[in-house]
């Protein structure tokens, strides 16, 4: 905890998250798309695509990329950006795994 | 020995055509002087029909860049017009009191729109139709204004009265000769064209002499000799080009109707020449694009001393394209005295060709309908080839596609696709093989073919077709399935039998594949391979399985979901309704509506609602988002219909039992009507069925949605039990052949009718395929079912988190 504003929550069990598979989460008023990939890496977007608001979670998952369901844009699970020839960036969050348990860190 | 000073005046596409040949034959002999009037670099007049029709901006027609002039160190004077050639002191003067010296000058004014000398011609809202500066008048005088008159009926009016109509305004055409291009068409042809363009919107009025303009400042309108008037507040003046003489009429140089050249492009002053519509060869003065290329190769050689063939004159031939209608004409195509005409007119798809021999010498042609053989002719013509009776028969053939690829095959190497740019079929030939061209853009870029009028692109495709012909052809057999392979749908499928593939990942990695994981395309399409080829081994994959598939929901704008309960054949009842009903009213759903296959669906279920909506429902899934049998719909039939000779809903509800779940490469939509009134639209179905008496027919390949296909018709059978057999053999067939997301109409447009008919003629493969569907059948269950029963897929699939 580099940053006092910064705070951890619990958001799920590693074991219950889906492999290459989206879940979605409400956490305060922010909606959230969860990935666990192949690797074991565990990463969370805004769940909202920036082309027309598709529901990210629901994405086909490559490697670190998730494809959008509504119209195919896909888009880099780490750094959020969408890939050419589409444009845009969808905020990312961090996530921290201590043992079994998946944390998320919010500003 | 320093460099000669070379000049040319006039900054248009002849001389600077000219100034590039001489530039291919020498980089460092000239010091290269050009003298524009406009204030652009060389741009393509021809286009600017296509720029006033919208088809493109004037920045796209531009044929040398400034670049271009700088890359070739050329001093242009854009702006700026040449008043004198000096000959005695062998300077040029110009508008701007420039005195530039020359040792060899090349005049290339072009032509001037010729202009009326009638009363009011110089009213505002009068133009002409040349250069950049008109079409501009021409864009800006449609915004505010209505109603346009084009005087003049001929090629550069008409193409101006289609611009003016694209941009919304009225259009009257008056041309004083009986028919349309009377100097390019023969009366039929010129009639025929007038028909297609009256379709389109145009008015004509022919034999009609305009005498003058009227109107305050801007025009009014215009009164013609017979009395008669009409209201235009644009007038365009297409009535025809003269040589633009004046210069050389300054400079002592012979004139006729253009400037009068030699064979080698030269006046009758030493170290003057001239080249393009300004120049007068042979009593000629030639206003056509290809020409004047023929000419700016003979002069360029001349002014560098290359030994060359002299000018000996060009087949005049005129193709055009007004929105659509393509129209051409080559060499001497009147018929009379000693030339006899062969001709083909067919009145129903307008479409007219006649071709002029004289003897069995080809002299002219004209073509209406279909200009692909326009090339082609000139080329015959130019050689005066005999023409054989064969030859005749093929030449007056209609050219379809087949014809039109033959066609290409037919033409000799040094035969001419391009004529504005001279480029031969050799040439085009030879840029596919040696410089990998694979498109006509790149062809295009290498070879300039297609580069100025556009009207050979068609033939240049079918020679980059011909040529590349089985790599061509195998290129679009062998289309990978997406881009993280280079192996086709046939190859994979292939590889996954002989090495018995057994999942996804193992897949793309025993193949190569370029992505660690795949992509959207690639990933659902493994999936449902692998689950063709072992349908009770193979384990689906659910995150290889599109959103709706692996919800099976259909996903809305807003991240909710629409349910479809199956309702075999369309028919319910009282209880299903009940529940339906109690659904919606529970879960607050907000939208039912029935849809086009005789279904209900229910809109706006949320994401975590679904499990337990099914559950309520206790409805087997309606697969309404599947890769799989959508819904088979049907007429009511003979159980109350006055006209039903069969038992539609009993059939329909069979085959939508027996297939339900079936994994396809796309929707499968079916119909079943009790008789030819087709009330449930089976013409327009994957499978159709429609009863007959004594029977049924099933119409195969049929579609209703983006593009609209007819079904065609596969068999006429006498029993269900035959039905059912061939459906399932038919359907097998397509599972197993079909890529993945191509839908029954283009699959059976693909591998033919006939292919399709003698595979399931044979029994013994019919009885195959069945039985292969039956095992396919065998595992299937029922989706929401197995949901509601696993709390674990419920938990991951359905489940939102939420946390503080």
């Amino acid at each position: 905890m580099v940053n006092k504003n910064i705070s951890k929550v619990l958001i799920s069990s590693l074991q219950e998250l889906p492999e290459r598979l989206g879940k979605t989460f409400h956490v305060g008023n922010m909606e959230l798309a969860v990935f666990k990939l192949s690797n074991g890496t565990v990463r969370a977007i805004e769940n909202r695509c920036p082309h027309k608001g598709g529901v990210l979670s629901e994405g086909i998952v490559s490697g670190d990329s998730v494809f959008c369901p509504m119209h195919d844009w896909k888009i880099c699970l780490e750094d959020g950006l969408v890939q050419a020839p589409d444009k845009g960036c969808v905020k990312t969050y961090s996530t921290v795994i201590e043992g079994e348990d998946v944390f998320l860190l919010i500003e | 020995m320093g460099k000669k000073k070379l000049v040319l005046v006039g900054n248009g596409m002849a001389g600077v055509r000219t100034i590039e040949e001489i530039i291919k034959l020498t980089k460092d002999q000239f010091e290269i002087t050009i003298f524009g009037s406009e204030p652009h670099p060389n741009y393509n007049r021809i286009l600017l029909s296509k720029v006033l029709q919208g088809d493109t901006e004037v920045a796209d027609i531009t044929l040398n860049d400034w670049s271009w002039y700088e890359d070739n160190d050329i001093q242009l004077y854009t702006d700026e017009t040449v008043v004198k050639v000096d000959s005695d002191r062998k300077v040029v003067v110009t508008d701007a009191g420039r005195i530039e010296p020359y040792d060899e000058v090349i005049v290339a004014t072009g032509s001037v729109p010729f202009i009326l000398p009638i009363p009011g011609a110089d009213k505002e809202g009068v133009t002409a139709f040349r250069d950049i500066k008109d079409t501009e008048i021409m864009l800006k005088a449609s915004k505010k204004y209505k109603k346009a008159a084009v005087i003049g009926g001929g090629l550069l009016g008409l193409e101006a009265a289609r611009g003016l109509l694209n941009l919304g305004m009225e259009v009257n055409v008056i041309h004083l000769a009986p028919y349309l291009m009377e100097r390019q068409l023969d009366p039929m042809a010129g009639k025929m064209l007038q028909t297609e363009l009256e379709k389109q919107g145009m008015t004509f009025l022919l034999e009609k002499q305009t005498k003058e303009i009227f109107g305050e400042e801007r025009v009014e309108g215009l009164r013609f000799s017979d009395g008669t008037e009409i209201e235009a507040d644009l007038v365009v003046m297409a009535v025809g080009i003269k040589p633009n003489i004046s210069l050389a009429v300054e400079s002592g140089l012979e004139v006729n109707r253009g400037i009068v050249v030699n064979d080698y492009m030269q006046t009758n002053i030493p170290h003057v020449y001239a080249v393009g519509e300004c120049a007068e060869h042979n009593g000629i003065p030639y206003g056509l694009v290809a020409p004047l290329y023929e000419q700016g190769k003979v002069l360029a050689k001349t002014i560098c001393d290359v030994k060359t063939e002299p000018y000996k004159g060009s087949v005049l031939y005129t193709q055009l394209k007004v929105s659509g209608v393509e129209v051409f004409s080559a060499g001497d195509f009147t018929e009379g005295d000693d030339k006899k005409a062969v001709k083909v007119f067919d009145e129903q798809d307008s479409y007219y060709k006649k071709l002029v021999l004289r003897g069995n010498q080809i002299v002219g042609a004209v073509l209406f309908g279909d200009s692909s053989d326009g090339n082609r002719l000139v080329s015959m013509i130019q050689k005066q080839a005999d023409i054989s009776d064969t030859m005749k028969v093929s030449l007056l053939q209609p050219t379809g596609q087949e014809a039109g690829a033959s066609l290409v095959a037919t033409m000799s190497d040094d035969e001419i696709i391009c004529g504005c740019n001279g480029v031969s079929k050799g040439a085009i030939v030879s840029a596919i093989q040696t410089q990998s061209c694979t498109s006509v853009d790149e062809i295009k870029a290498c070879t300039s073919a297609s580069r100025s009028c556009g009207g050979c692109k068609p033939l240049v495709a079918e020679v980059l077709q011909h040529t590349l012909g089985s790599s061509f052809d195998s290129k679009q057999q062998k289309e990978a399935i997406c881009g993280c392979t280079t192996l086709s749908r046939d190859e994979v499928v292939e590889e996954i039998k002989a090495k018995g593939l057994t999942h996804v990942k193992e897949v793309m990695f025993v193949l190569d594949w370029k992505t660690e994981e795949g992509c959207s395309k690639c990933r659902p399409a493994l999936n449902y391979y692998l689950g063709m080829v072992n349908p009770t081994g193979y384990e689906d994959e659910k995150e290889s399985r599109f959103v709706n598939e692996r919800m099976h929901a259909n996903i809305q704008k807003d991240g909710t979901y629409s349910v479809v309960p199956r309702m075999y054949g369309g028919v319910t009842n009282a209880n299903d309704l009940r529940r339906i009903a109690d659904v919606v009213d529970k879960y607050e759903i907000p939208l039912v509506k029935v849809t086009g296959g005789q279904r209900i669906d229910l809109f706006g279920v949320k994401k975590d609602d679904l499990p337990k909506v099914w559950e309520d429902l206790d409805m087997p899934s309606g697969f309404a988002y599947g890769k799989s049998l959508r819904t088979v719909k049907t007429c009511v039939g003979e159980q109350f219909c006055r006209f039903g000779t069969q038992d539609s809903m009993g059939l329909g509800i069979q085959l939508e039992k027996k297939y339900e779940g079936l994994q396809t490469p796309h929707k499968v939509k079916m119909a079943v009507s009790a008789c030819p009134r087709s009330c449930a639209e089976s013409g327009f179905k994957d499978i159709g069925y429609i009863g007959i008496d004594g029977g049924w027919e099933l119409y195969i390949g049929g579609n209703g949605g983006t593009h609209v296909r007819g079904g065609d018709l596969l068999y006429k059978v006498k029993t269900e039990e035959e039905v059912i057999e061939i459906t399932s053999a038919y359907l097998q067939y397509y599972r197993e052949t079909a890529n993945y997301l191509e839908r029954t109409s283009a699959w059976v447009d693909r591998v033919g009718l006939d292919h399709i008919r003698e595979v399931l003629d044979d029994k013994e493969k019919r009885k195959e395929l069945s039985a292969r569907m039956d095992k396919a059948l065998s595992v299937i269950e029922d989706p929401w079912k197995a949901i509601i029963e696993d709390k674990k897929l419920k938990k991951e699939l359905f489940e939102t988190v939420v946390t503080s």
